[in-house]
């Protein structure tokens, strides 16, 4: 027997709304429980305050402060060098070898499970370079994780800026250098802005690269060499040796609450950005 | 062929045939291709100081190319190569230690499609002058409203310098697009086709602008339209499969062709 179009057009408009229902409702489900079990211990005193017996008790203040300073500089390290990057594979060279081989190696990268990193890192940064468990060899190794979302999203935005706006920018007497500064790169920032957040979301909620380069010191770090705990590994350690599930869930409704506001900026930015692309 | 010489021999010259001061720029045996595909072949023109040349022709004939070649545009293409010489006040402007920075903007070029970039009209104006080093937002504001006035767009647009360029119509983004380029006061203008896709009445406007314009820029119009060639231009030169065919005062031109090719082309017969 053949079916009628109309019913299979009803039966596909029902599955795919199904599906994305499904979704939708399994992202809130998550937000939700995470932040109904969190949010009811998350106070002022536990954002402020230096845990104690192990993070029993107390606050998370230098997790917050650690969560920060390991991601804010590892982006700060990663960020110059992947739009660096992509600027160079879009406006500097021609496609050939080595662009193939650059791109390939980015990919390979983004394909790496962050364990791998951390164990690099570890060997690399924290003993051979002898950084220690530290900020730096922390913030090192994420840089190295999120350079290829960097590079690739930042390489898309550029492409993306019509080839007319750098005949208007030669025209008007530019050199290449100003050419790409002030046409093509204002042109592709919020692009490379959404790559950047991204990156950020995606350092904020590691733990295994973390726990092997910045170690789990539960102090609030003096210097870049002192050892840091990551809002997501303290949130690891708590559950995973069962320290305290509600300071748990505290925590992990902080870190909820930062990637929400993350993505919603990063999607906000994208929007922003295809909606100006003529 | 014969009895086109005969033409050129037995016509009168015109009073005002050319204005009378040193050519601004001087093509000399030009030609160009890209790749192996020749696009200009031994092209000899000179545009002068305070006139405007048009350059008509059908498509593929070298127009733009050609057009490219005068400020150096084309440099940025893969394949292309070129012979001869093109000077600029007397210096050939391929020479090896031109500024080619500087060259764009003392040889301003307006693009067939109108192309504000997406920001605002003030923005878009001041690019010009700020890559070329121009500071002070008063200084800046002046170049502003002297381009537009210029352009034929100041008063459309002088309460609204902040908006976005985009939200100009079509025929006031092509005016955007030529006060942009006057903003770094060049001294030859280049235009290439810049009423395809317009209305009428954009067309007439940028028309007036250039006849205005004429007194302080040598301009060169690339067009296809023949009927603007003749309305807004002192010569014509008439280009055919990457040769200049005729080139000569416009009136003279379209009334009285020397070439078949030329007469042709500009009653219609193919093109």
């Amino acid at each position: 027997m053949r079916i009628s179009p109309v019913i299979t057009q009803r039966v596909s408009v029902i599955a795919m709304w199904t599906l994305a229902v499904v979704t939708l409702g399994v992202l809130l489900f998550i937000i939700a429980f995470v932040l109904s079990e969190g949010l009811p211990h998350v106070t002022w005193s536990f954002l402020t305050e230096s845990p104690t017996s192990m993070g029993q008790k107390g606050g998370v203040f230098p997790m917050i402060a650690g969560t920060l300073l390991v991601t804010g500089l590892a982006v700060l390290i990663a960020a110059p060098i992947g739009v660096a990057t992509a600027i160079y594979l879009t406006e500097y060279t021609r496609e050939g070898c080595l662009t193939a081989i650059i791109r390939f190696g980015a990919d390979c990268l983004a394909g790496i499970p962050s364990i791998i990193f951390g164990l690099f890192g570890f060997v690399f940064f924290a003993i051979t370079l002898g950084l220690g468990l530290s900020v730096i060899s922390g913030s090192l190794t994420l840089a190295l994780m999120v350079l290829p979302t960097i590079i690739r999203t930042s390489e898309e935005a550029i492409r993306a800026v019509p080839r007319s706006y750098r005949d208007v920018s030669y025209g008007l007497g530019s050199t290449q250098w100003q050419m790409v500064t002030r046409v093509v790169l204002r042109s592709a920032l919020p692009g490379i802005g959404t790559g950047i957040m991204l990156a950020i979301g995606r350092s904020i909620s590691e733990t295994a690269a973390v726990m092997l380069t910045a170690g789990s010191a539960l102090r609030l770090p003096r210097s870049l060499l002192d050892s840091s705990r990551t809002l997501a590994l303290h949130f690891y350690i708590l559950s995973r040796e069962g320290i305290s599930m509600p300071n748990a869930f505290a925590t992990a409704s902080i870190l909820v609450a930062a990637i929400l506001v993350i993505n919603v900026l990063a999607y906000w930015l994208m929007r922003r950005f295809v909606a100006k692309a003529p | 062929m014969m009895e086109n010489r005969d033409k050129e021999v037995h016509h009168r010259p015109q009073p005002a045939a050319r204005p009378p001061a040193a050519p601004k720029m001087v093509v000399e045996s030009f030609s160009a291709s890209f790749g192996s595909t020749p696009i200009l072949r031994n092209i000899s023109l000179e545009v002068f100081p305070r006139e405007r040349l048009a350059v008509i022709g059908p498509a593929a004939s070298g127009k733009t190319t050609f057009l490219r070649c005068l400020n150096r545009l084309n440099d940025l293409e893969r394949g292309f190569s070129r012979s001869g010489r093109i000077l600029l006040d007397g210096r050939d402007i391929y020479d090896d230690d031109v500024d080619v920075p500087s060259l764009r903007r003392r040889v301003g070029m307006v693009y067939a499609a109108a192309v504000p970039l997406p920001w605002s009209i003030h923005e878009n104006i001041v690019l010009g002058p700020k890559l070329s080093g121009v500071r002070g937002s008063s200084r800046l504001d002046e170049i502003v409203e002297s381009a537009l006035r210029s352009a034929f767009l100041w008063d459309e647009v002088k309460d609204r310098l902040r908006e976005p360029a985009m939200n100009l119509s079509g025929g006031q983004q092509q005016r955007l697009c030529l006060a942009r380029i006057l903003a770094l006061e060049p001294e030859v203008l280049l235009l290439d086709e810049p009423c395809s896709g317009l209305d009428p009445i954009s067309t007439a406007k940028i028309e007036d602008a250039l006849a205005e314009l004429k007194a302080n820029y040598s301009i060169v119009l690339v067009t296809n339209n023949t009927k603007q060639a003749a309305r807004a231009s002192d010569r014509t030169a008439f280009f055919l499969m990457g040769e200049l065919i005729e080139i000569g005062p416009t009136r003279r031109l379209f009334t009285n062709p020397s070439d078949q090719r030329t007469n042709d082309y500009i009653t219609g017969h193919f093109g």
